[in-house]
């Protein structure tokens, strides 16, 4: 086998494996058959296709070969059990709608996406198979990017496979009056993905990377399947925030505020894509939280500095923003945006309202943007306290050392 | 396949109803009964009496040991079931969303094993 036959073959591999295994689930019922299926259709590949060449629709003999070797297989077994001589006929009979396995190949992704991310899933389960299934990552992958044991990894996949089966979660991207409820499912998962991919930082950062690269990618495989505003908005604030990855932290791996990232380490590329994504979305009127937060990202991205920023326009977004979904960490937010639009006054009285009804009292941001506040008010002692009392509750090693780091800025000016 | 739906509910809720209301959803719980046994997808469905007439048994070395009260102390109790024949999960869920009670508590969805083994 040449060289470049190999590449071809690995490339085919990367673009259509998904694909195939998606429609292989639907026309097999079976996560697992699939999967085996799968890999023995790229095993036939490697056999065959060296002598014969590659056929000229390379995923529709996948899908093909597919199917007969699980129909081989479960014939196989029906030796032994013949309870698996059922399906096999199943299966075979089902031969005659061939030409219609190419018929809605692309729906067969999206039914993959929604039924890995079905609410009946516990999201911890969703993650793993989404990225397992969808993202194709191996459990191992996986398992080290959630800095969790591979067994226990492998054993949250067989679970909700299982589920999946067990309790007949169906194989079908949800009818439009469920639609709006389950996309949110699909997003959330995406956003979990993107998240501990972005903000952890504990282990190894290269591979967590990884999982918002893989979250962007998903974002962009759904708005390509399903182009709906907040599918759009998702897209665009996930880009909007990874637009700053290579300013937000430093070569010794401490964090930078906003206020102190370079802007030119700011990918442009991602920038205008995210911020034309979010003003489609902004126009259809149908837009949900995905896309408030996205245009909030979006002022941020285009401002030249901090002090230029557009801050009445961002506590507007951030007041549509709660009365979609309050939150107090919403509302802390807004009142560090309002601190900029109106002085530190104002939003130290926002925050110490918030603290004094009890919201957020052992959330170490809360006490950070309150010393924050302080220090710009000159009240260094009421500054200091606040940074110890988040410096106390901070679980994470960069978000101490920059608190630590404040406290000494404190004390030497 | 069939789906045991439990039906959870804050007994309080009802208690604060007033007789036309209670009335009117109950009416509306025997219309939707009423569809969904002519569409033969109503296998049984029975509502219990307030959850303060349970008793709960754990049979321990052949000795049984009642206790007064439902099996979990929560707000929501068990109120009523009804156990449905859906195609799958997802027309399951559908069929759970339209019973009337599930505005006001949880219904807990379960499927039921196929062939008992």
């Amino acid at each position: 086998m040449t060289h470049a036959f190999q590449a071809r073959l690995d490339q085919l591999y990367k673009a259509e494996s998904r694909r195939v295994l998606a429609t292989l689930i639907r026309l097999l019922g079976d996560f697992d058959l699939a999967e085996e299926a799968l890999h023995e259709a790229f095993a036939a590949a490697l056999a065959q296709w060296p002598k014969d060449g590659i056929p000229g629709n390379p995923r529709a003999w996948l899908v093909s070969t597919g199917r007969f070797k699980a129909i081989d297989q479960l014939r196989r077994k029906a030796r032994f059990d013949v309870s698996y001589e059922d399906v096999a006929e199943r299966l075979e009979a089902e031969l005659a709608t061939e030409e219609e396995e190419e018929h809605g190949i692309e729906d067969d992704r999206l039914r993959l996406i929604f039924t890995c991310c079905h609410p009946s899933l516990a999201p911890e389960a969703q993650l793993a198979l989404t990225l397992r299934e969808v993202c194709g990552l191996t459990t191992e992958e996986i398992a080290s990017a959630f800095l969790i044991p591979t067994p226990t990894l492998a054993q949250r996949i067989v679970r909700a496979k299982a589920k999946i089966r067990d309790a007949r979660i169906p194989y079908q991207v949800p009818e439009a009056n469920q639609l709006p409820q389950r996309l949110q499912s699909v997003l959330h998962a995406i956003y979990l993905i993107f998240n501990e991919g972005y903000s952890a930082s504990a282990g190894d950062n290269l591979i967590r990377h990884d999982l918002a690269a893989e979250a962007i990618r998903l974002a962009h495989l759904l708005c390509k399947l399903l182009p709906e505003p907040e599918a759009e908005g998702l897209l665009a604030l996930l880009l909007l925030q990874d637009s700053r990855r290579a300013a937000r932290v430093s070569a010794d791996g401490d964090l930078i505020l906003l206020e102190q990232q370079d802007r030119a380490l700011w990918d442009q590329q991602q920038i205008n894509e995210g911020a034309n994504l979010v003003l489609r979305a902004l126009a259809s009127r149908r837009f949900g939280p995905y896309t408030l937060q996205a245009a909030i990202a979006a002022i941020h991205a285009e401002a030249a500095s901090v002090e230029t920023t557009d801050w009445p326009q961002i506590v507007g977004l951030y007041d549509a923003l709660l009365e979609l979904t309050p939150s107090p960490v919403i509302e802390l937010n807004r009142a560090v945006a309002v601190a900029m639009r109106d002085g530190p006054e104002q939003g130290l009285l926002l925050i110490d309202a918030l603290l004094a009804r009890g919201a957020l009292t052992d959330y170490h941001l809360s006490h950070a943007a309150r010393a924050d506040l302080y220090r710009r008010l000159g009240q260094k002692d009421e500054a200091r306290a606040a940074y110890q009392r988040a410096l106390a509750l901070a679980q994470q090693g960069p978000e101490q050392r920059f608190l630590a780091r404040r406290l000494a800025e404190l004390d030497a000016g | 396949m069939k789906y045991l739906c439990l039906s959870y509910e804050e007994e309080e809720k009802f208690r604060a109803m007033s007789p036309a209301e209670l009335q009117a959803l109950r009416a509306e719980t025997l219309a939707f009964v009423e569809a969904l046994r002519t569409s033969g997808q109503l296998l049984a469905t029975e509502t219990l009496q307030s959850a303060c007439t349970a008793a709960t048994l754990h049979m321990r070395d052949h000795c049984p040991l009642l206790s007064d009260g439902p099996f979990a102390e929560t707000r929501e109790q068990l109120d009523s079931f009804f156990l449905i024949e859906a195609q799958d999960f997802n027309e399951a869920i559908r069929i759970a969303s339209q019973w009337p009670t599930a505005r006001f508590g949880t219904i807990e969805i379960r499927p039921v094993c196929e062939d008992p083994r």
